[in-house]
């Protein structure tokens, strides 16, 4: 695979079931990004039916798991209101799903899975959802100005304003990858390259700077930056 | 001939890890934006201690956006080496 590597270093996404057709020509696998991407979702189906329990059946005086959920909502709501202010009731759906699906994304190379968030697939959806959203309420509230914006200061500037809209999507959505991507590359060398004495015990700091760190301050730059294009357009 | 196409995929292969190589010399940016970004930060949190955490997440949203043009480059090296598109 690697034209350096020995085969023992592997950090690259694998097909695990081959399908029976073909798309476009191409042949169709289910790889593990895939595979990890449904136990995330199946994590958080799980966590918010346990939430929405605890909060159905709500006390007077909270405690336990309830603190914890009502907790995350107040966070949720601050991060939302720095940014979009009294327009936060909008989005902050928004923002709180792709919160919690980057997350456990990325803390799930904790488990020994492959962060999904390692494939550009992935990715590059999360930010095309943000790329739409912004477009909608740039022609919603803009109408016909959304245009003519691009038009601004000088028409000259066109290409320029035109490449600095598409460009959005593709910074976010690379900025992501590419973090998550050099951390799983560090662990999968360390993983393959060294002798086992330096396998027990060193890898947790490791993982502590390349999945917890880097991937919760990923996590909010992604969601501060999506709060702030679709602010531009308001 | 065939000795030679070898030899040209061979040879395309290794310019191709050192233009990975001269790809990664955009860490040099984000490495000197990032020291500034921690000096002022730091320097800020002296002048003024109480607002040290709202500094904190500042510098660091700031800090990894910075991180950006490094991570552009890392992402063209990891095409050049793994991707292969010109062998």
């Amino acid at each position: 695979m690697g034209l350096m590597l020995s085969a023992d270093v592997d950090f690259m996404i694998h097909g695990v079931v081959k399908l029976p057709f073909k798309f476009l020509s191409q042949e169709v696998w289910i790889s593990d990004s895939i595979i990890t991407t449904c136990l995330v979702s199946i994590l958080i189906f799980i966590f918010a039916l346990f939430a929405n329990r605890a909060i159905v059946n709500a006390k007077e005086y909270p405690s336990g798991f309830q603190n914890f959920v009502e907790m995350l909502i107040e966070a949720l709501d601050n991060m939302t209101k720095g940014i979009l202010g009294e327009n936060s009731y909008r989005f902050k759906y928004y923002i709180g799903t792709i919160f919690c699906f980057i997350i456990v994304s990325n803390l799930s190379g904790l488990l020994g899975l492959r962060a999904p968030t390692a494939d550009y697939g992935i990715t590059f959806l999360l930010g095309m959802f943000t790329f739409f959203i912004v477009q909608f309420q740039n022609i919603k509230n803009n109408k016909f100005r959304a245009i003519t914006n691009l038009f601004q200061p000088t028409p000259v500037l066109f290409p320029i304003n035109l490449i600095g809209e598409l460009a959005n999507p593709l910074s976010i959505s690379l900025r992501l990858f590419a973090n998550m991507l050099s951390g799983v590359i560090i662990m999968g060398l360390w993983y393959g390259m060294l002798p086992i004495f330096v396998k027990i015990g060193i890898p947790s700091f490791l993982h502590i700077y390349c999945d917890l760190f880097s991937g919760a301050i990923q996590t909010y730059v992604f969601c501060m930056l999506s709060m702030v294009y679709i602010n531009d357009k308001l | 001939m065939e000795e030679f196409q070898i030899f040209n995929q061979n040879f395309i292969w290794g310019c191709s890890a050192i233009g990975a190589g001269i790809a990664m010399i955009a860490g040099i940016g984000p490495g000197v934006g990032q020291g500034i970004a921690a000096g002022l930060g730091a320097s800020a949190v002296g002048k003024n201690p109480g607002a040290r955490s709202d500094i904190t997440s500042t510098m660091l949203l700031g800090q990894a956006v910075a991180e950006t043009t490094g991570l552009y480059g890392l992402v063209v090296a990891i095409i050049l080496m793994f991707v292969k598109p010109f062998g």
